[in-house]
C-alpha cells in the first residue's frame, strides 16, 4: 500500500499543521536558520533521520515512506514549540547513533536503526514530551511517526478502517459493511 | 481584554456552560444588560485540532485536553464510591459541553412523577407537558439531529431540526439479535449537525467527539456565548466568582478574581448561578453570612444534598467478524424499551449500542513495545470485531450523597474545595444488574464472546451532576421554585442540572437547556 504526500497532508490536517503546509522545504529551512538552538541538526538532517527511522517503524506493506515522512515532518518542524523539541530530540538520538554506531542515523542500516531505538529505550518508554531521552524519543520520533501513519486513511486501511480516529473521513464509512 | 465590572448591569450570570449562556443569550436578546463570568478561559477554536492530538496521545490525560488545572479544580472524594470529578468537566467558555458526548433525549413523562408513578424519589413540581414547549425550543437552539422513530419517547409536536444520523453497520448486526428478543431499537437524538446549519459544519467524522470536536459540528455552549456577545452581552473569562454578596432578601454583587490578582464586584439587579451540580452548591456554601449561616439560599438545608449521577452499566466482547467500529465517535441506536418498566425496586435505564467498541487502532499503535510488521499484526489481531452495549441507570436522590466544602483543603484562591460524598443504593445496583441481563441476552443472541462487563461492583458515573439545589414548591423541601428562583432570595436564580429533583436515566443537557429557557422567561418577566 503506497503512502503519498497527500496522505501526509491529511495526517497534518488531523493533527495540527505548523500553518505552512504548502510552503516548500527550502523556505522552511531558511526560516529556521536563526531559530535553531546551538548544535541542532538542520532540518534536512532531521527529515532524513525521520525517514530512516520510519522505514523501521512502518510495516513492510507500505511504500512511499520518504515523501510521506518528508511532507509530514517538515510541517511539524514548523509547529510552534513542537518543532524545536522534535529537532532537539532527533539531535540527541543522532548523537547516540554517532556514539554507539559511529555514524549518523541516516547512514545506519535498517537493523542498526532499530537497534538504536531499542538501545535508547524508546520501545519500552512511555511517551513524555518533556521527559528523559527515551521518553522524548518515544514521543517525538516513534509515536510521532506512528500517529502520522495510523491517522491517515492509507494507514487505517492496513488495519481495516478507512476512517481512522483523527481523520475527518465523513459519515459514510461507519454505515458500510466490510468489503466483500 | 478588560475584566472590569460592567456598570448598570441588569443580569449577572455565573458560569458559561449551556445553562448560563442560553439564559444570557435570551436576556440579552430581550434588551437587558448582561454580564457572564466564568472561572476558566476562552479557548481559541483554532486550537481544537491540537486538542484532538492530546485526546489521542497517551501522554495526556482527559483533563489535559481542555487545560485542566489541578490546583484550580482541586476536590475531595469522600464517599464509599470514589468520584473522579475532573475526568469530564471543563472550566471555560462553553463549559463541559466542550467535552461532552452530545446525546440529547427528553426525559420521559414518568421521570417528572417518580414518587407518584414509581413509588420512590420525589415528584418534580412541573410535568412533562409544562416543559414540552421549551424542549422543542431547546432542540432548535442546540441543533438536534433526530427522528421520531422511538416508540417509547414522550409525545412530541414537531420533527427534530435535522434528520437523524443513519444507523451504523454494527447497528444492523444488533438489530437481528434484538428482533429475535423482541427488543426495539431506534435512533439517537444527537446535538451534532447531520447537515450544515447556522454557520456550523456538518459532522465530518473525526471520531473524537468526546473529548473534542475539531469541526464544531457537535454543539457546545460557545455557540450561545458568541450569540449572547453579538446581542450585547459581556462575557468575561478567567473570572472565578469567589462569593455572592447579599442582604437578607437579595444578592447585591458577585465578587470575582482576575488573573492580575485583582478582585472586583459585579453588581446587577438579578443573578443567575449556572455552575453545574458541584460548583453551584459550592458557591452558595462559600457565600455564607450572618443572614445565611449555613450557606446562601440554604434555609431548607438542602444545598449540596441529594447529589445524583447516572451510573454506567456495560458489556461487550468479540464477534469473530468485522463490526466496523471507531469510524465515528457517536451513537446511532438505542433502546428505551425497558425504561418505563421502572418501579420502586428497579429504576429506569436505557440501552446504547456502541459504534466505538474495542480499541482505536491509532491509540493502540501508540502503546506497546512493538513496531513495524509486528505492530501491524497486533493491530489487526485486536481491531475489527468488537461489539459493546452500554446503559445509563437512574440513581435516586438521597441525603447520604452530597457536595459540601472540605475546609481542610483550598483551591488556588484559598477557598475550600468541593467534597463529593457518593455511594450507590440497592435499587441502583439492581437496575445495573437488570441492564446487564438485557445486554448479555443481546450479545449471546448475537453470538459474541463476552469479554468485559461493567456491573454493580465496577460501575462508574456518567458525569451528570444533578440534584444539589433541587426545585420544588415547598421552601422547606427545596432550594428553588419551579421557575428556578431561590426561595430565599428574590433576585437569584439557579439554572442547570442541580435543580433536578430526580435524574431519570436520560442524558441531562436537553433538560438543562429547556429549563434554562424556562428560567429566562421568568427572569425577563421579573423586570
Amino acid at each position: 500500500m503506497e503512502l503519498t504526500r497527500r496522505d501526509a497532508t491529511i495526517a497534518l490536517a488531523a493533527l495540527g499543521s505548523g500553518g505552512a503546509a504548502a510552503v516548500g522545504l527550502r523556505a522552511t529551512r531558511e526560516a529556521d536558520e536563526g531559530e535553531r538552538g546551538p548544535d541542532r541538526l538542520d532540518d534536512d538532517a532531521v527529515v532524513s533521520a525521520m525517514v530512516g527511522l520510519a522505514e523501521v517503524l512502518y510495516p513492510s506493506a507500505v511504500s512511499g515512506v520518504e515523501p510521506f515522512v518528508e511532507t509530514f515532518v517538515t510541517d511539524r518542524l514548523e509547529r510552534e514549540g513542537h518543532g524545536e523539541a522534535l529537532r532537539a530530540t532527533v539531535t540527541d538520538l543522532n548523537e547516540l547513533a554517532v556514539a554507539w554506531h559511529d555514524t549518523a542515523i541516516a547512514e545506519l542500516s535498517p537493523s542498526d536503526r532499530e537497534e538504536l531505538l531499542r538501545e535508547a529505550g524508546a520501545d519500552v518508554a512511555d511517551e513524555v514530551p518533556d521527559g528523559t531521552t527515551a521518553e522524548r524519543v518515544r514521543y517525538f520520533v516513534v509515536n510521532e511517526l506512528l500517529m502520522a501513519l495510523y491517522t491517515s486513511p492509507t494507514g487505517g486501511e492496513l488495519v481495516g478502517i478507512e476512517n481512522p480516529q483523527g481523520h475527518p473521513g465523513g459519515t459514510d464509512t461507519y454505515q458500510r459493511g466490510p468489503p466483500s | 481584554m478588560t475584566r472590569r465590572p460592567v456598570a448598570g448591569a441588569d443580569v449577572c450570570v455565573v458560569g458559561a456552560g449551556p445553562a448560563g449562556t442560553i439564559v444570557a443569550d435570551r436576556l440579552a436578546a430581550s434588551g437587558h444588560e448582561v454580564v457572564v463570568l466564568d472561572a476558566g478561559p476562552r479557548f481559541d477554536p483554532d486550537d481544537r485540532i491540537r486538542r484532538q492530538e492530546r485526546a489521542i496521545r497517551p501522554a495526556f490525560s482527559r483533563p489535559d485536553v481542555w487545560d485542566g488545572d489541578a490546583e484550580r479544580d482541586a476536590y475531595t472524594s469522600s464517599g464509599e464510591k470514589g468520584y473522579p470529578l475532573n475526568h469530564a468537566r471543563v472550566k471555560g467558555i462553553g463549559g463541559s459541553t466542550l467535552h461532552w458526548q452530545g446525546m440529547v433525549m427528553r426525559l420521559h413523562e414518568d421521570d417528572f412523577n417518580s414518587r407518584s408513578e414509581r413509588g420512590v424519589g420525589v415528584d418534580w413540581p412541573i410535568d412533562y407537558a409544562d416543559l414540552r414547549p421549551q424542549y422543542a425550543e431547546a432542540e432548535r437552539e442546540l441543533g438536534v439531529s433526530g427522528a421520531s422513530d422511538n416508540p417509547f419517547a414522550p409525545p412530541r409536536e414537531e420533527p427534530h431540526p435535522m434528520a437523524a444520523f443513519p444507523p451504523s453497520y454494527s447497528d444492523s448486526l444488533f438489530a437481528e439479535a434484538c428482533e429475535e428478543l423482541e427488543i426495539a431499537m431506534h435512533s439517537v437524538p444527537n446535538a451534532r449537525n447531520s447537515e450544515s446549519r447556522n454557520g456550523r459544519s456538518a459532522c465530518v467524522g473525526y471520531g473524537t467527539c468526546q473529548p473534542v470536536c475539531p469541526s464544531g459540528a457537535k454543539y457546545d455552549a460557545t455557540v450561545h456565548a458568541e450569540a449572547a456577545k453579538r446581542r450585547g452581552a459581556t462575557v468575561i473569562d478567567r473570572a472565578p466568582v469567589q462569593r455572592l454578596e447579599h442582604g437578607p432578601d437579595s444578592v447585591e454583587a458577585a465578587v470575582y478574581a482576575t488573573p492580575d490578582g485583582e478582585t472586583h464586584r459585579q453588581e446587577a439587579d438579578a443573578f443567575v448561578v449556572a455552575c453545574g451540580g458541584v460548583e453551584t452548591p459550592r458557591l452558595l456554601l462559600l457565600s455564607e453570612s450572618e443572614h445565611y449561616p449555613d450557606g446562601l439560599a440554604n434555609s431548607s438545608g438542602l444545598v449540596g444534598k441529594c447529589f445524583m449521577d447516572h451510573l454506567f452499566a456495560g458489556m461487550g466482547g468479540r464477534l469473530g467478524e468485522p463490526t466496523r467500529q471507531n469510524h465515528v465517535g457517536f451513537l446511532t441506536s438505542e433502546s428505551h424499551q425497558f425504561y418505563d418498566d421502572a418501579d420502586e425496586t428497579v429504576g429506569p435505564f436505557k440501552l446504547e449500542f456502541f459504534n466505538y467498541a474495542g480499541p482505536s487502532p491509532v491509540e493502540m499503535a501508540l502503546t506497546g513495545d512493538d513496531w513495524g510488521d509486528e505492530l501491524l499484526d497486533r493491530l489487526r489481531a485486536n481491531y475489527g470485531d468488537h461489539v459493546g452495549i452500554g446503559a445509563l441507570v437512574e440513581q435516586l436522590p438521597s441525603e447520604d450523597n452530597y457536595v459540601t466544602l472540605d475546609e481542610s483543603r483550598t483551591d488556588d484562591h484559598g477557598n475550600p474545595v468541593p467534597e463529593i460524598h457518593w455511594s450507590l443504593d440497592d435499587r441502583t445496583r439492581r437496575t445495573i444488574e437488570r441492564a446487564n441481563e438485557k445486554q448479555r441476552a443481546i450479545l449471546e443472541g448475537l453470538g459474541a464472546e463476552i469479554t468485559w462487563q461493567v456491573g454493580p461492583e465496577n460501575t462508574g458515573p456518567a458525569y451528570h451532576h444533578m440534584g444539589t439545589t433541587r426545585m420544588g414548591t415547598d421552601p422547606d423541601d427545596s432550594v428553588v421554585t419551579p421557575q428556578l428562583r431561590t426561595h430565599d432570595l428574590e433576585n437569584c436564580w439557579l439554572v442547570g442540572s442541580s435543580v433536578f429533583p430526580t435524574g431519570g436515566a436520560m442524558n441531562p443537557t436537553l433538560t438543562i437547556a429547556a429549563l434554562a429557557i424556562r428560567a429566562a422567561e421568568a427572569i425577563d418577566s421579573s423586570f
